[in-house]
């Protein structure tokens, strides 16, 4: 019996190109540029200075204030500048550029492929590493883990959910890291159970990957309280209410976190890192990235540093197509846009895309035919092409009122709207205006 | 006249005088006791109501205005000075006078000065655009063309120019409203101080890269060089994050800063072409100017500064 989750969802065209290309490790580029804007919350300050020599896995920047993660270096050699690069929305902001030179690791990093089963550390100092190590979630919403797992007083987690859905067309990178790090993964799952005194872990992974979800399966009898569970394919199931909904079958109220039904959510990459980080004591500096597209030359998952110009992992793939009208880092769904090909990858890339120009365009947008295919599919249980038309006419009280800031962006609604309404976009503004308003409301 | 008649005549004049009644009641036991003066001051505005005051509508800025003892923090914009001297005249307070300002445009990135390195095909909201990303050129600053400012106008004042795909502010219509400031998510309009003549100097952009990045992404960028800093007579000019900026309380409109700029960012608009002697005690500026005698006394005020 497969789960999944209810209202809405949609099924795009899976792509999954990749699926089955073990994880190739991308040489070290020349040069890497880090941006210190890798993750939601505070920037964190820098440590270094220009010319300064670093090591792989040497801290260069501290997180500042609560939410916030640290930064470590992802290769050895001299700082180059700390200057402002283009990120991924095209703005430029601060990132912290080094001179390859040679691979020195820091010490204490054990790079034995040896797997280290035994937990030594104890709750506290279990979060406390997390948090030392950078670890963000890395699922795409780069949320800083040991955040998380510093829970309010009085809340009680029953559930740890890990999320192996991989709901995103085209990205396989987590279910690589499921075929060749399954131990690595449920390791790092009972480490976060220890962290968060629960007894009972549920790991979603959909029905398309069935070799994840029978090896998975297979490793997960040797760790008491985890269960591998199949879902049914449909998108957005990797988001952390729908898979919550899927897994154990309760709703997060509107505005509220998992933590409110019992459960915290953790994608397995953040699950195989934080494994790294506890047990190997290597810091978050690498991650596998999926690059792909059908008229790639060989599209396949890397394991790539931190800072690695997106041009590189082209390059790996056989160089840019011709035909190419749009790069986008991450899945065709959530995915961005890239306006540069020296976009450094940041700890949420979990994949890169290359469209062909004919799938690159967005199609003309007509009137609302009131078909109602938008609110079927909203995973959410929202009217989007209500809060489009409250959007339009600006009137962002009335899209608070009809819960606007519950939408995750999916962009469900998009992919299914007969009329191409820009129905996301609006939505996407109205969010960013209501929180305006509260703000002001507040002071 | 049947009886059925008779009866609906006389419950449908029982109940409407029932409801006057307590209508009635209603209406005096819930007064709302309003200044009459309210009203006047009302009258007295433009009554556009684009809360280019602070206020949702005319009518609630006339209320602030009733309430509060001194006129210093109100300020109608369309109106300007005279509406606010009508208004302090009705209300017997002291009417504050400011200088008139006037919207400005700081891009001068046309199709032609900026390359297009992508193509955006969303929804056409300057808002949202710059929600998702920097823009389709190389300047993460310019105008992103679509447009928001002109929506907002509620006095026709502003136009997309689509040959240069910049909007462009009509000097007379414009009563600095702050509409189109607030609507711009670049903040590439700024309200300056209205000049003679609608005569205006402005450094044309508000990109801080450094000066090689600025120049790439856009040929008429503002590089920060500090050219026009060194040869302002008025310390009006500063330089900061190498973007110059021009005063435009300090700018006496001397023009010394325009001929220096060697991206041609800082623009002159409505300025007759400049006096021949000018242009013999400067032989360095490539003679870009068009070389005209013009009367002295339509110069104006720049020529009392000099």
């Amino acid at each position: 019996m497969f789960k999944t989750f209810r209202p809405g969802g949609i099924h795009p065209s899976e792509n999954k190109l990749t699926a089955g290309s073990t994880i190739e490790e991308l040489p070290v580029p020349e040069q890497v540029s880090i941006p210190l804007n890798q993750h939601i919350g505070a920037a964190p300050k820098v440590l270094v200075e220009r010319g300064d020599q670093v090591k792989v896995g040497q801290l260069i920047a501290r997180g500042e204030g609560f939410i916030s993660a640290n930064i470590h270096s992802s290769v050895s050699g001299k700082v180059l500048k700390i200057a402002a690069v283009v990120d991924m929305s095209g703005y430029k902001r601060n990132a912290i550029s080094i001179k390859v030179d040679g691979d020195e690791w820091v010490e204490e990093i054990d790079r034995s492929p040896e797997l280290i089963t035994e937990i030594a550390l104890e709750r506290q100092e279990i979060v406390q590493k997390i948090n030392q190590s950078g670890i963000v979630g890395m699922g795409g919403a780069t949320f800083p883990s040991h955040v998380k797992l510093s829970l309010p007083r009085g809340m009680k987690v029953k559930y740890l959910i890990v999320n192996g859905a991989e709901c995103e067309p085209y990205l396989t990178s987590d279910h690589i890291l499921m075929m060749e790090k399954a131990d690595q993964i449920l390791v790092g799952a009972t480490i976060i159970m220890k962290a968060l005194d629960v007894e009972k872990a549920f790991i979603g992974i959909e029905n398309n990957k069935p070799d994840a979800i029978d090896h998975m399966s297979d490793r997960a009898q040797h760790y008491p309280g985890i269960e591998i569970q199949g879902l049914r394919v449909k998108y957005p199931q990797g988001g952390e209410k729908q898979l919550i909904k899927a897994l154990i079958n309760r709703e997060v109220p509107s505005g509220g976190l998992p933590i409110d039904v019992g459960a915290v959510v953790f994608n397995v990459g953040t699950l195989f890192a934080t494994y790294q980080a506890i047990q190997k004591n290597k810091p978050l500096f690498e991650r596998v990235v999926t690059s792909t597209g059908k008229n790639l030359e060989k599209p396949g998952n890397f394991m790539v540093r931190i800072g690695t110009p997106i041009s590189a992992l082209i390059e790996a793939c056989g160089g840019l197509p011709e035909n190419t009208g749009k790069i986008i880092s991450g899945g065709t769904m959530m995915g961005k846009a890239l306006n540069s090909l020296e976009v450094p990858v940041i700890k949420g890339t979990s994949g890169l895309l290359v469209l062909p120009e004919a799938e690159s365009r967005r199609k003309e947008m007509q009137h609302c035919i009131r078909c109602s295919k938008c609110i079927t599919v909203c995973p959410m249980g929202l009217e989007p092409y209500l809060l489009m038309a409250f959007g339009e006419r600006e009137l962002f009280e009335r899209m608070e009122e009809e819960k606007a800031t519950d939408c995750m962006e999916c962009g469900s609604c998009n992919y299914i709207c007969p009329a191409n309404r820009h129905l996301l976009d609006y939505i996407r503004l109205g969010k960013v205006e209501i929180n305006k308003i509260r703000r002001l409301r507040k002071n | 006249m049947s009886p059925i008649v008779l009866y609906t005549i006389i419950s449908l004049s029982a109940t409407g005088i029932a409801a006057a009644i307590i209508l009635f009641i209603i209406a005096q036991r819930f007064k709302v006791i309003e200044d009459p003066i309210t009203d006047l001051v009302e009258e007295a505005l433009p009554g556009a109501n684009c809360g280019g005051c602070g206020y949702a509508g005319c009518r609630n800025f006339a209320e602030a205005c009733v309430k509060s003892d001194k006129l210093t923090k109100l300020f109608c914009p369309p109106g300007g000075n005279e509406t606010m001297l009508e208004v302090a005249t009705i209300l017997g307070k002291e009417a504050v006078e400011k200088d008139p300002l006037v919207a400005v445009v700081r891009c001068s990135g046309s199709f032609a000065h900026r390359a297009r390195v992508n193509q955006y095909d969303g929804a056409a909201s300057c808002a949202i655009a710059s929600s998702l990303y920097a823009g389709d050129t190389g300047c993460q600053y310019g105008c992103l063309s679509h447009g928001d400012c002109v929506r907002v106008c509620e006095f026709d004042a502003i136009h997309m120019n689509p040959e240069t795909g910049l909007p462009e502010v009509v000097d007379e219509k414009c009563t600095a409203c702050n509409a189109c400031v607030e609507a711009c998510p670049k903040d590439i309009i700024e309200l300056r101080k209205k000049n003679k003549r609608d005569r205006k100097i402005f450094v044309s952009c508000i990109n801080q890269d450094k000066g090689g990045i600025a120049k790439k992404s856009c040929s008429v960028a503002c590089i920060g060089c500090g050219k026009c800093e060194k040869v302002c007579p008025h310390d009006a000019i500063t330089i900061e994050n190498f973007l110059a900026y021009i005063d435009p309380v300090k700018c006496k409109l001397c023009r010394k800063c325009v001929p220096e700029c060697p991206t041609d960012a800082i623009l002159e608009i409505n300025f007759p072409p400049k006096k021949q002697k000018e242009e013999e005690t400067k032989p360095d500026n490539n003679g870009e100017t068009k070389v005209e005698p013009v009367e002295t006394d339509k110069l104006g005020e720049e020529s009392k500064s000099e």
